[in-house]
């Protein structure tokens, strides 16, 4: 059908809008560079503190705490990116616009792609400084982070509008958001490990597995979000 | 103080608890729940009777229990309720989704609180269990892990709704939330699952005693018996939703009419019933 495919495409567009209204707003007021890459510096520094500066046990728990990192920064930074919208009531005047539903959720889930996968460059830079951890496999390194990337944005693009415009939102979202990423933290981490001791074939297995959560969140968030805009 | 006058119907307003079966008209009790109630009375004692004294220990199998074999009567069912439990939470939710009617909201609410209930009662008992057969507490096994992880999920779940305070908003929130929690579950006990089987040996047998004759039976009946405990608490608790959410219309109906009472005291105002009907209507 023809007026399906315009659907599509008309989604994607709005997708692009919204994506690159929140970026722009992330871009003028920098709280991402000024705060959030700072602060996953400081997650890297005080795990540092917590093992001991003791290179082999730093070097060993690398990719876990490479993920841990990426998390919470990722509670940080749905937590920033809802509170901008509930506070200037956006998510109405985003309902209003008569934008597709399916479209502002995939905006909303690149915009934070995007924030994410720069934090994660940082992130791995600083990993392979402070605790000597030398990247390998780059194919399934770039691949996990993509596909965690995706699920992390997902799943948190959901929860960050199911708790907006609640007074307990900051303490309840990752109460919520952690244990349904849960997946995402062993995946990816054992797939980091596998490239870090060159076994990148049991990798793949764990990338398999991300690339799946990635899928059946953004199909929850394309058909959800109709319904959690309608009343926020 | 005069006495209350005596009511002829039975005293069903009275609601003073006098005798095992009156109760108040608008408590959680009803004729079919207080059958059921007996039942699981009755079938309760019946299982505990089973359960500790007719059915032996076990001193079959290779790693004998002994009389500990007695935990699995409970652990096994508290988790076949959990599981339950928390599959109604998901009908209910997309109940919800599909058909917007109060009754499916309260449904998915009622059976999370039950389920949560059951889970922390799987979790103490496998955590017994493990401490008797491993030696310890708590082991990262997958099916522990992932029920404890589900254990986080749906308290989550129930944070989420006493935080939302509009129904309408609560009964949408949460039925999503409802259903991604379910679709969780599969996804952490397989990856949980897979990464206990990467760093060791298949997962040390959980239970293996030679289940069989009163064994067997004390186990299916256990199960039978927490599929019906479940079924009366979530009456129970479904009816308790109920009566809170017309609690909580009913304060916001008073409140209304004292507010318009107070911006209107001439003039016959009509605008209370409209907007009570309105009110309903949006439900």
């Amino acid at each position: 059908m023809p007026e399906q495919s315009s659907g599509v495409a008309v989604a994607f567009a709005d997708a692009r809008l919204v994506a690159a209204k929140d970026l722009r707003v992330e871009w003028r007021s920098r709280v991402v560079l000024s705060q959030l890459v700072p602060f996953a510096i400081l997650v890297l520094v005080l795990f540092g503190f917590a093992l001991d500066p003791d290179r082999t046990v730093l070097e060993r728990a690398t990719p876990g705490l490479f993920w841990l990192a990426v998390l919470f920064s990722t509670v940080l930074a749905l937590q920033r990116a809802f509170s901008v919208e509930s506070a200037d009531g956006v998510t109405d005047a985003l309902r209003l616009s008569g934008l597709d539903p399916a479209g502002i959720f995939l905006g909303k889930a690149a915009g934070i792609a995007v924030q994410l996968l720069l934090l994660q460059v940082v992130l791995l830079a600083g990993v392979s400084l402070f605790y000597g951890a030398t990247p390998h496999g780059p194919v399934l390194m770039v691949s996990t982070c993509l596909a965690a990337t995706v699920g992390l944005a997902s799943v948190g693009s959901i929860y960050g509008v199911l708790s907006a415009g609640l007074r307990v939102r900051d303490s309840l979202l990752p109460l919520l958001l952690l244990p349904i990423l849960a997946p995402v933290l062993i995946a990816a981490t054992q797939a980091f490990t596998a490239a870090y001791e060159r076994t990148s074939g049991e990798g793949w297995r764990w990338f398999a597995l991300l690339g799946v959560f990635a899928c059946l969140y953004l199909a929850i968030g394309i058909f959800a979000f109709d319904q959690l805009l309608e009343e926020s | 103080m005069t006495p209350e006058p005596v009511d002829p119907s039975g005293g069903r307003q009275t609601g003073n608890g006098a005798g095992l079966f009156r109760s108040h008209p608008e408590g959680t009790g009803s004729r079919g729940s207080r059958i059921l109630g007996t039942i699981v009375l009755i079938a309760t004692a019946a299982f505990l009777f089973v359960a500790l004294v007719a059915s032996p220990a076990d001193t079959e199998s290779e790693n004998a229990m002994g009389d500990m074999v007695r935990i699995m009567y409970v652990h096994v069912p508290a988790a076949v309720a959990c599981y339950l439990a928390f599959f109604v939470t998901a009908v209910g939710s997309i109940g919800y989704l599909w058909k917007r009617t109060e009754g499916w909201d309260l449904l998915a609410a009622a059976s999370a609180e039950v389920g949560v209930v059951f889970t922390a009662l799987t979790l103490v008992t496998g955590s017994i269990w493990g401490h008797i057969a491993w030696g310890t507490w708590w082991e990262w096994d997958a099916r522990l892990t992932s029920t404890l992880v589900m254990f986080l999920v749906y308290i989550g779940y129930l944070a989420l709704r006493s935080a939302i305070v509009d129904p309408v908003v609560r009964a949408k929130r949460s039925a999503i939330v409802g259903v991604v929690a379910f679709v969780n579950v599969p996804i952490v006990h397989y990856s949980v699952e897979w990464w206990r089987s990467l760093h060791q040996g298949p997962t040390i047998s959980r239970f293996d005693p030679t289940i069989d004759g009163l064994k067997l039976f004390a186990l299916l009946f256990g199960m039978v018996l927490g599929i019906l405990v479940f079924l009366w608490l979530l009456m129970h608790r479904f009816r308790m939703q109920y009566a809170a959410a017309r609690l909580e219309a009913r304060g916001l109906d008073l409140a209304l009419a004292e507010r318009r009472a107070e911006g209107a005291p001439v003039s016959g105002f009509t605008g209370s019933t409209d907007a009570t009907t309105e009110k309903e209507a949006v439900r």
